[in-house]
């Protein structure tokens, strides 16, 4: 088990010492370009309405498009083949290939036949085959795997491709330059292409009205290869079928822009095959294009492989709505660090690769990297369709949790931590999934369980039995609670504008309790008053480590705490950021309609309801004034993604302060991702970003603020001055 | 060059000079020499659906050979895309495809009238197309380009360059 633990870390290491800072580079600058190109279009968010619409109706109606499509491409004169798995399309395509006694096959890129092994198949036939992308074509080069959806090569540096060549080839005279090695990769492949004898390609959507097949690329390669050889094969997977080409628009116009930033790539081929193109000998000196034969044979193959399957599945079932844009890597600050190879399966990667591959490999495939994911959410907005990503990856880890031996099953530890979980869940998984528990007895015991958890064979006996790296400074828990404080204490407010109850999550109740006291006193100083009642945890400690279970039980007891207080006309004002998510979205899930809308109607993060107390003529003298004070701010990962980070800066510059905010995506703790030993690192690699944002000359001086637990112990591990809430900031 | 005050083809022109792909507008009359400017030797086309000539410098309806060797590829547009500077090439039984895709300088020739505003007026147009007659087309977006080296490098597998000839009625 920590020899398993130790191994991925170690991997984990040697990623990102080896190809992280080229993704580093170019998945921040797909990122950065992706959101520019989305701020300027205007209907942004009705084409990802319509292009989800679309994707759902074509896969609730699939059998019968597909019908449709075959109907479609026999009519043109080509075959359809629906292959079940990747046994039975390999079988297929080399009958093809077979047929046409092809001594070369060409192909431009498609992660579906990556997914089928379709060049090793071939490959044992004899059949020489040719990846044509050019990154493709360096990853097969150097025996690799694709590290990322779209860019397959993007864990390798200009030289180290240039190495690459020169060690394969070694050509008289290397070439170097992007241009250099970009002229070089294209002779070689023009040559291979002019031969061969079958083209294979991919496709992105195909339409079942008219067997239109949409390939978007930028190179050209696809278009060699579908119409220079005289026979074409096209793989896809069913989900890429969509009922017509007037549903192709709005994919098209997200496409490119999700993933790199482009408005559209160079091209996009809308081919209705057979083609009507001549076939192409350029040995043929003597023939006219125009009197050349168009007869092309045609095949296109339709692979299910375990996604008519994913149709019937609840909650995998989304993932068939993925156009494969990459958005989710690129935004994943993980995945910036790490990159597909470590982030990924046997074929897909990225916080959308776990659906992917638990859908079409293996649980144990997706196991691989399934917990790379954090859940911050910063990949959910740039998903051209909408898929709750960070849900699927949830609900994956759960059945991980679930297909885990239950030989293990220890019952001392099931009795210390009453979830609802099964007995081979993993001991660190369930130590993280029941912080609220720990921390209740972690206060309870204060401070002696602060000293004892800090003791050195304490610290030993954590890393190696549950995996909590022992570099991590431990949450050092409060005898007073903020409930406690709260129960003791003489409201100062007599005659309230509002009363609110603010919800005492488990850090701002056992640990951060001052920011709590900050919040408290704020609200009253507004005039508001506020009751700190005792309130079960979220359930986002358990929800973090798929145990789904344990954490719709909370939302179920945390409705129930808070609905009286909503019913009798007060607000429910949140702290801690992942908690309100919590309540916006994995709530929706878990409790009835009419419950969880009342619940999210009274809801506010303690900075936007500042915000609106100020903006309702609350008198703003009340606060601490920031007179020009300084002030670096990093918002939460969860936080930006509903779009609520704006209220704590405006709030801030209102009273004052002058603040500069961070924009990387991420910390890199969310919760306990960096207290466990396989991550600390990477951890710690993705929030150097944000320490050298707030360390540069403009932002050293600056007193640090955060709003999340996690972004606040990430800081004040990776920066000498301490860090605080903002409440702390403006609290009288 | 003529100036316009209509809408849509500014803005496809504007576009196309935001992608780096040039862009002279002229008329049937003046067609060959406008494109005997245009070219690079040596040049192949294939034949346009509009009331033009070719000047003597194309070869047309070349065969794959000559394909081959060609510097420039002049093909008909179907259609040009106005906020994309986009263009749909047809892929047709004389070679449009392959002649607009091996030379290294692609021209494709549009009809001012067929610059259409945006992205789905000219998918609605080519369903059409794709249903009754089976159609195919490419829709063109500047050179083709890739970035797999380590920086943008325009002219892949591709055109490096392209220049659209637009024709006034």
């Amino acid at each position: 088990m920590s020899k398993g633990r130790g191994d991925k870390a170690a991997e984990i290491r040697r990623l990102m010492a080896t190809e992280g800072s080229a993704i580093e580079a170019n998945t921040k600058g797909f990122n950065r370009k992706r959101r520019e190109a989305v701020a300027e279009l205007d209907n942004y968010e009705e084409l990802r309405t319509r292009a989800r619409e679309i994707k759902e109706d074509a896969i609730d109606r699939l059998p019968e498009l597909i019908a449709e499509l075959r109907e479609s491409v026999e009519e043109n004169g080509g075959h359809l083949y629906v292959a079940d798995d990747a046994a039975d399309a390999n079988r297929y395509v080399r009958d093809v290939v077979a047929d046409e006694d092809a001594e070369r096959v060409v192909k431009s890129k498609s992660m579906t036949t990556e997914e089928l092994d379709v060049n090793e198949a071939l490959e044992a036939d004899g059949v020489d085959v040719v990846e044509t992308d050019l990154g493709e074509w360096v990853v097969q080069l150097a025996d690799e795997t694709p590290s990322h959806l779209i860019a397959p090569a993007i864990h390798r540096s200009r030289e180290s491709i240039a190495d690459l060549f020169e060690t394969v080839f070694d050509p008289a005279d290397p070439p170097e330059t992007a241009d250099e090695l970009t002229t070089f990769a294209r002779t070689r492949l023009g040559e291979l292409i002019r031969d061969a004898d079958v083209g294979m390609t991919g496709a992105n959507f195909v339409t079942a009205d008219s067997g239109t097949l949409a390939l978007v690329t930028s190179e050209g390669n696809a278009r060699k290869c579908a119409v220079t050889p005289d026979t074409h094969v096209a793989v896809a997977g069913v989900e890429k079928v969509v009922p017509s080409t007037d549903d192709l628009s709005p994919f098209l116009e997200l496409l490119a822009r999700s993933g790199t930033g482009q408005d559209l790539t160079a091209y996009v081929s809308l081919l209705t095959p057979p083609v009507d193109s001549p076939t192409l000998d350029f040995d043929d000196d003597e023939t006219p294009l125009s009197e050349r034969e168009s007869d092309r044979e045609f095949h296109l193959v339709l692979v299910d492989n375990g996604r008519m399957a994913m149709r019937e599945d609840e909650q995998l079932r989304e993932t068939l709505y993925c156009i494969r844009c990459g958005a989710c890597s690129n935004s994943c600050a993980n995945f910036q660090h790490v990159g597909g190879h470590a982030f990924g399966g046997e074929t897909y990667s990225g916080g959308i690769g776990t659906g992917w591959e638990a859908g079409v490999e293996s649980l144990d495939s997706a196991a691989e990297f399934n917990d790379l994911c954090t859940g911050c959410s910063r990949c959910v907005n740039g998903c051209p369709t909408k898929i709750d990503i960070p849900w699927i990856n949830t609900v994956v880890r759960d059945r991980i949790n679930r297909g885990a031996d239950p030989e293990g099953t220890d019952f001392l530890v099931e009795g210390l931590t009453p979830d609802e979980e099964p007995g081979g869940l993993d001991l660190d998984k369930r130590l993280f999934g029941n912080f609220a528990t720990l921390a209740k007895v972690g206060s309870a015991t204060a401070p002696v369980s602060n000293w004892i958890a800090d003791a050195a064979p304490v610290r030993w006996a954590l890393e190696r039995v549950a995996g909590v790296d022992a570099r991590r400074d431990l949450p050092e828990f409060r005898r007073e609670t903020l409930v406690d404080w709260a129960r003791t204490r003489t409201a100062t407010v007599t005659d309230p504008t509002r009363e609110v109850v603010l919800y005492p999550d488990v850090y701002t109740n056992h640990v951060q309790v001052e920011r709590g006291k900050a919040a408290v006193r704020t609200l009253e100083a507004l005039g508001v008053s506020v009751r700190v009642p005792s309130v079960p945890s979220s359930g986002r400690a358990p929800l973090s480590q798929g145990m789904i279970a344990t954490a719709e039980e909370h939302a179920h007891d945390v409705y129930g705490a808070l609905a009286e207080h909503v019913d009798a006309g007060r607000d429910v004002v949140v702290i801690e950021p992942s908690d309100l998510a919590m309540f916006e979205r994995e709530y929706e899930r878990f409790l009835a309609d009419a419950a969880v809308e009342r619940l999210q109607e009274h809801s506010y993060e303690i900075m936007e309801y500042v915000y609106g107390l100020l903006a309702n003529g609350a008198d703003a003298d009340a606060l601490r004034a920031g007179d020009g004070h300084e002030v670096a701010y990093h918002a939460h990962c969860q936080q930006r993604t509903l779009g609520l980070d704006a209220h704590t800066t405006a709030v801030l510059d209102d009273l004052g302060y002058d603040v500069v905010t961070s924009d990387v995506e991420c910390c890199g703790m969310a919760g306990s991702f960096g207290y466990k030993d396989t991550y600390y690192e990477l951890s710690m690699d993705v929030g150097e970003d944000l320490a050298e944002q707030f360390s540069t000359p403009e932002t050293r001086d600056r007193t640090v603020v955060a709003s999340g637990t996690s972004c606040l112990e990430q800081l004040d591990a990776l920066l000498s001055r301490p860090s605080r809430h903002p409440i702390e900031l403006i609290a009288p | 060059m003529a100036t316009t005050t209509n809408p849509t083809l500014s803005t496809f022109a504007d576009a196309l000079d935001e992608l780096g792909v040039a862009l002279t507008r002229t008329t049937a009359d003046e067609f060959a020499a406008t494109l005997d400017d245009v070219v690079r030797d040596p040049a192949v086309g294939v034949p346009l659906p509009f009331d033009v000539t070719y000047p003597d410098r194309v070869t047309v309806d070349p065969t794959p050979a000559a394909l081959e060797r060609a510097a420039t590829g002049v093909t008909p547009a179907t259609f040009g895309v106005a906020n994309y500077g986009s263009v749909l090439l047809p892929s047709t039984a004389d070679g449009a495809e392959p002649v607009s895709l091996y030379p290294e300088l692609h021209v494709p020739v549009v009809r001012a009238g067929d610059v259409l505003p945006d992205l789905p007026e000219a998918l609605d147009r080519f369903g059409d197309m794709a249903r009754t007659d089976g159609a195919s087309t490419v829709v063109a977006t500047g050179p083709s380009a890739t970035a797999d080296m380590g920086e943008l490098v325009l002219g892949a597998h591709g055109p490096e360059a392209v220049h659209v000839v637009m024709l006034d009625e």
